[in-house]
């Protein structure tokens, strides 16, 4: 490293005011320095404080933060002695941002242009012919289409990866000496994310700017940083070269981050060789939409003749990006949003399209759990009542035999039975989620429809209740349907995977053979397009372009 | 900005619903005013009339037709500007109201170019430094007059200007107003009345409004790009506050149709208002009728004006909440790269997108939907109702 | 002693005499009664009824939510005051009358109010999980969204009761609420209006009584914590 780092951070303390008017420390003493030219990351799960380092830099706290302690320094400034309109000056010339979603940083009434070159008005840097001048380079060099032209569109005229390539533009605009990319790519689908990616790596070399890129995704960091910082609870666990996390990590806590990321082979349950003539679950010619009906067909129409088997104590992954239909087919097979073509067989017995049609024996053998553990849970009903409502309604029990069962399926979901006393709001993310795995097991079903359980989840979380979802099917010979956007989750867990693009099942295959049999273009392209831990992997990524304009929804 | 067929469509959707309204609201003052008293001819010629003179008069009145009939031809009257006699004096309706009408135009056209300016900078600037001493200040006064009934207003204005100061006339009519002086001095104390009254609404409703927007992240992008709090507010802020705020305004001029009941009777202003609640006291259905509609239809408009502006200021958000009912998480009007709002009618509160934030966890869908996130909203419709 | 109205505080009456010399300070207690108690019952009854109707309408949707969006709609396209004064004009004033017009005035907001809502936690997932269990519109009601919009709609309701009290005031000032004997506070102002050019403190104390019942109850809500306010987001 060079001699005088341009910044420098010593023992930072930032505190925040929770609801209850309680002070809390949210970040606990962190020091670290940044070179000239240097990228460094900062990893951890949510509430790590990333986020909040990261914007600690600019000398801004969000409302009910503030520094209280410590000292930063960047380039030649003390930004924590600074005046908020000292501070100012600094936004933007020295040190500029990358938000996390470019669609909620753009002003939606303002030209791109505009909002792109808005620095260089506010600090007064260059005449507005050359920073748009300049504005169009910088479109070329993140590679962004129609770069003359693209300044004129509003914010919702372009799609979300070149709003994030646009709002890169506008922070290296005013020439900073810092640029911080606060988790630029994490709402971007995977094919998407490439290309974005790319642009920033390519234009960060080229300008020679330090950078801060603050992501929770390893392999995605190894592709940009010359340096990990790997934060847990506001303190540094560990600090060190990107090549020496990856490969010789100390600390035990980098160590679990590194291995969530272990590909798990999936061992197929029960070692049941010959499929049974009885399929579990069984879909033809699946069609569902949304809207109004004409001619019985709805206005918009998501799934189109998806046919599938699942057989039982086997596992089906679907996979797919935003928008590709997968939550639909859930919801259609459970019945919450009526397939108006199709039939779903359950066990050999058709299930009527509309929820309030099928017999109870039915929904109970079939059971959904959502995505996101925090709007799944009545907020108002206590654990115990949450989990033994199914209970009393599916199998008539109460009183204290209802209470033992309760219990009996925290011990299943490995909760503790005093659980059942608390509201969710008490539980944390992944507690959260096996309550929801534990009130679909209370229905002892058949089957259970998994909607990206695991996406909302830290990665060491998600790979606990992975083996959750294992374990069980052990026990009690489930079959689950396992939908998600993330390749690797699904090869952990499924036996058959399903690829779905544009509402259509385009491939269908055995996961373990999925990587290397898939012929289909799209997955294909999706399979390359997951990040790996390698820091090469993004240089020696080559993808046919034919394709990627032809199913990258960039 | 090119607006969408949506726009277009809602805005279709929200004048039919506002001619639906003024059908069903006019047949609710028929029906109260006609039907629910009982025997209008009886009511006319008092309890010591003949069953005979009832019954003749009841035909020559029609009060013998089916309701709907009778309705229907009300309603026609209306439409063609034959409001029908008073009871009480004999006169035409429409020959009653014509001067009343402009008195009470006059005063709310007086009320509303004083507020709009002072209430929209107060509400402005109370946003911009929120939390300030000034904000609290305005904030305590204006829920101490929307706290208040309007009558207590006039009587404290009553008390200062004209008791204590003896500055001005307590009553308005009956004052020659044949100098400039003169006439300030007459629509003095019922302007002042009903401007504190509309703009403590008014001021509420732009300071929320303008919060809401100052709250956005792409507020917070403009603090780090190194933009100055008054650039914050006046440039990024303020252009996607004016829809919301203008909806503000409509909505809190909606509040002189109620404040002037009061404001005209206390200070016996020769309004509209006053002819109606005299009416009242003489049980002058035909004349309370006509006041009614009067009443109703600025309301309607004003109200419905506020949702138009309301839609037109969103071109991009303006979805059917009930279409979006049946949407799961995943659909593509969910995306980040999609503004998610759901247009209800009111409270209205500008967009947010609805952000695939963080780790692919924190769907936020921000809706305008519920009365109070704020503090200080409690109080956000005028009428609330 | 004879006739004394208008007469100031003394102590023997405290906050002076009315304009037929009684003593406002009973006057102002027994108001009390009308005031509380009329806009009271009537914010139990338009709260009460408003809720159950708008949580069933964004349960149900459909046809019936449209209807009776609609009408209720239509219903506060009348400013409250001037719908108080048409039933008055036709029906003259009683006190189950008044009751009755401001529920009728207060139940559509508090209808529009409850109703959007429970369309925003109809949409949850937990909802949507007890759907799919095969729970009825009842238990759907009851135990998924009623807990959830309470916090909210107890808030309302005060808001809806200040505005109740305003209205109540407002129509008993004209003299066209509760008639004589019986006064409210806004019928004591009303009493008492002439003594105000007298300086007399009759006009003032029943003032200060719906001012000080107002601006607590108002401000008590304003400051309610956020997540008591709206437990919806």
């Amino acid at each position: 490293m060079t001699d005088t780092p341009l910044v420098s951070v010593r023992d930072l303390k930032i505190g925040a005011v929770t609801d209850a008017g309680r002070k809390v420390e949210i970040i606990r003493g962190v020091s670290f320095d940044i070179a000239p030219g240097e990228i460094l990351a900062l990893i951890g799960e949510s509430g790590s404080g990333k986020t909040t380092i990261a914007l600690s830099l600019m000398g801004h706290a969000r409302s009910g933060c503030s520094i209280d302690g410590g000292n930063i320094r960047v380039g030649t400034h003390d930004v924590t002695a600074m005046s908020e309109t000292a501070r100012a000056g600094l936004r933007g010339t020295e040190v500029s941002y990358v938000p996390q979603s470019a669609a909620a940083a753009f002003n939606p009434s303002k030209r791109i242009m505009d909002q792109v070159i808005e620095i260089t008005a506010i600090h007064k840097l260059m005449p507005r012919a050359q920073a748009e001048a300049q504005a169009r380079d910088l479109f070329r060099a993140l590679a962004l289409p129609d770069p003359d032209q693209i300044g004129r569109r509003y914010p919702h005229q372009v799609s979300g990866g070149q709003l994030q390539r646009l709002s890169a533009a506008m922070a290296l605009i005013g020439d900073p000496k810092l640029v911080i990319f606060d988790e630029p790519t994490t709402a971007l689908d995977v094919t998407t994310q490439i290309e974005v990616l790319r642009a920033f790596r390519s234009v960060m070399e080229k300008t020679g700017m330090a950078g801060v890129y603050v992501s929770h995704d390893l392999a995605v960091v190894a592709q940009i940083a010359d340096r990990i910082v790997v934060l847990k609870n506001g303190e540094i666990q560990e600090v060190g070269t990107t090549g020496q996390i990856l490969h010789a990590p100390r600390h035990h806590y980098t160590k679990e981050l590194l291995a969530a990321f272990e590909p798990v082979p999936h061992v197929p349950a029960g070692g049941r060789d010959a499929p049974e003539d009885q399929a579990v679950l069984e879909v033809s010619g699946l069609c569902a939409g949304y809207g109004a009906l004409v001619n019985g067909e709805p206005r918009a129409k998501v799934l189109q003749n998806v046919n599938f088997r699942l057989e039982r104590g086997r596992n089906l992954g679907v996979i797919g990006e935003s928008g590709s239909g997968k939550s639909t087919l859930a919801r259609a097979i459970a019945g919450i949003l009526p397939a108006y073509r199709g039939k779903v067989l359950l066990d050999g017995q058709k299930l009527e399209p509309a929820l309030h049609a099928r017999r109870k024996e039915d929904l109970r053998r079939a059971q959904i759990v959502f995505q996101l553990a925090d709007t799944a849970l009545n907020p108002a009903h206590s654990i115990g009542t949450i989990i033994g409502r199914p209970l009393n309604f599916y199998h008539g029990l109460r009183g204290a035999k209802r209470e033992a069962r309760v219990a009996e399926l925290l011990d299943m979901v490995r909760l503790p039975a005093a659980l059942r006393h608390r509201l969710p709001s008490e539980l944390s993310g992944g507690q959260k989620q096996r309550v929801n795995l534990a009130r679909a097991l209370a229905a002892e079903p058949d089957l259970i429809l998994c909607d990206e359980i695991t996406s909302a989840l830290d990665t060491v979380v998600a790979a606990a209740i992975l083996d959750l979802l294992k374990e069980l099917q052990g026990e009690l010979g489930l079959s689950y349907m396992f939908i998600s956007h993330d390749l690797s989750t699904v090869e952990a867990i499924c036996d058959d995977v399903l690829v779905m693009y544009k509402g259509e099942v385009v491939e269908a295959l055995p996961a373990a053979r999925m990587s290397s049999e898939a012929t289909h273009p799209y997955s294909r392209l999706l399979i390359s397009s997951v990040p790996q831990l390698d820091p090469g992997w993004l240089t020696g990524l080559e993808q046919d372009p034919e394709l990627v304009a032809a199913f990258a929804q960039r | 900005m090119l607006r969408s067929k949506t726009t277009w469509l809602l805005i279709g959707k929200r004048l039919g619903i506002a001619l639906i309204t003024l059908v069903i609201v006019s047949f609710a003052v028929f029906f109260a005013t006609e039907l629910l008293p009982g025997d209008v001819a009886e009511i006319l010629l008092g309890q010591a009339a003949t069953p005979e003179a009832v019954a003749g008069l009841r035909e020559a009145m029609g009060l013998d037709e089916p309701a709907l009939m009778r309705f229907l031809g009300w309603l026609g009257g209306l439409l063609t500007g034959d409001l029908g006699t008073s009871y009480v004096n004999r006169m035409e309706i429409a020959e009653l109201l014509s001067g009343r009408l402009a008195n009470s135009l006059r005063l709310a056209g007086i009320v509303t170019i004083i507020c709009v300016p002072v209430a929209l900078s107060l509400g402005i600037v109370a946003a911009m430094w929120r939390g300030s001493l000034l904000d609290r200040a305005v904030s305590m006064l204006t829920i101490s007059v929307i706290s208040v009934p309007e009558f207590m207003v006039a009587t404290l204005a009553v008390l200062i200007f004209a008791v204590w100061l003896g500055w001005l006339p307590a009553l308005s009519y009956g004052v020659n107003v044949d100098s400039l002086g003169a006439m300030l001095r007459a629509y003095a104390m019922p302007v002042i009345t009903l401007s504190f009254v509309v703009s403590a609404q008014m001021i509420r409703m732009t300071r929320a409004a303008v919060i809401e927007t100052i709250n956005t992240p792409y507020v917070e992008m403009a603090l780090l790009k190194g933009a100055s709090r008054k650039r914050m507010v006046l440039v990024h802020a303020l252009p996607n506050a004016l829809g919301p705020i203008a909806n503000a305004v409509a909505l809190s001029l909606s509040y002189l149709v109620g404040g002037v009941i009061i404001v005209e009777t206390v200070f016996n202003y020769p309004g509209v208002a006053k002819l109606m609640v005299d009416a009242v006291s003489t049980r002058d259905l035909p004349l309370i009728q006509s006041c009614a509609m009067i009443f109703c239809v600025s309301y309607l408009s004003l109200t419905t004006l506020a949702d138009m502006i309301a839609i037109l200021s969103n071109p991009s958000c303006a979805i059917d909440d009930r279409f979006l009912q049946n949407l799961p998480f995943s659909s593509p009007a969910h995306s980040p790269e999609h503004g998610l709002c759901l247009q209800l009618d009111r409270p209205y509160r500008p967009c947010r997108h609805a952000v695939l934030g963080g780790d692919r966890r924190r769907r936020t869908m921000a809706c305008p939907i519920s009365a109070g996130r704020d503090r200080g909203l409690g109080l956000f419709r005028p009428d609330e109702r | 002693m004879g006739w004394d109205y208008f007469g100031p505080m003394s102590g023997e009456f405290w906050m002076g005499t009315d304009y037929l010399g009684r003593d406002i300070l009973s006057r102002i207690l027994m108001g009390a009664r009308f005031t509380v108690g009329i806009a009271l019952a009537a914010v139990t009854l338009a709260v009460a009824i408003g809720v159950v109707l708008g949580m069933i309408a964004a349960v149900l949707g459909g046809w019936f939510d449209t209807l009776l969006s609609r009408l209720l709609d239509a219903f506060n396209g009348i400013p409250s005051l001037l719908f108080g004064l048409v039933v008055v004009a036709a029906v003259g004033s009683s006190i189950p009358v008044l009751i009755l017009t401001l529920t009728a005035i207060y139940m559509p907001g508090s209808f529009r109010f409850a109703r959007a809502l429970a369309v925003n936690i109809n949409t949850m997932d937990f909802v949507t999980v007890a759907r799919a269990r095969g729970e009825g519109t009842a238990y759907l009601i009851t135990r998924e969204i009623f807990p959830n919009i309470l916090g909210p709609v107890l808030a309302d309701l005060g808001l809806r009761f200040v505005f109740i009290v305003l209205v109540l005031s407002g129509l008993s000032f004209l003299g066209l609420g509760v008639q004589p004997p019986n006064a409210d506070w806004g019928a004591l102002v009303r009493e008492n209006i002439e003594g105000l050019s007298l300086g007399a403190p009759a006009v003032v104390f029943p003032s200060i009584a719906i001012a000080s019942l107002t601006i607590s109850v108002n401000m008590f809500i304003d400051n309610l914590p956020t997540r008591i306010r709206d437990r919806s987001d």
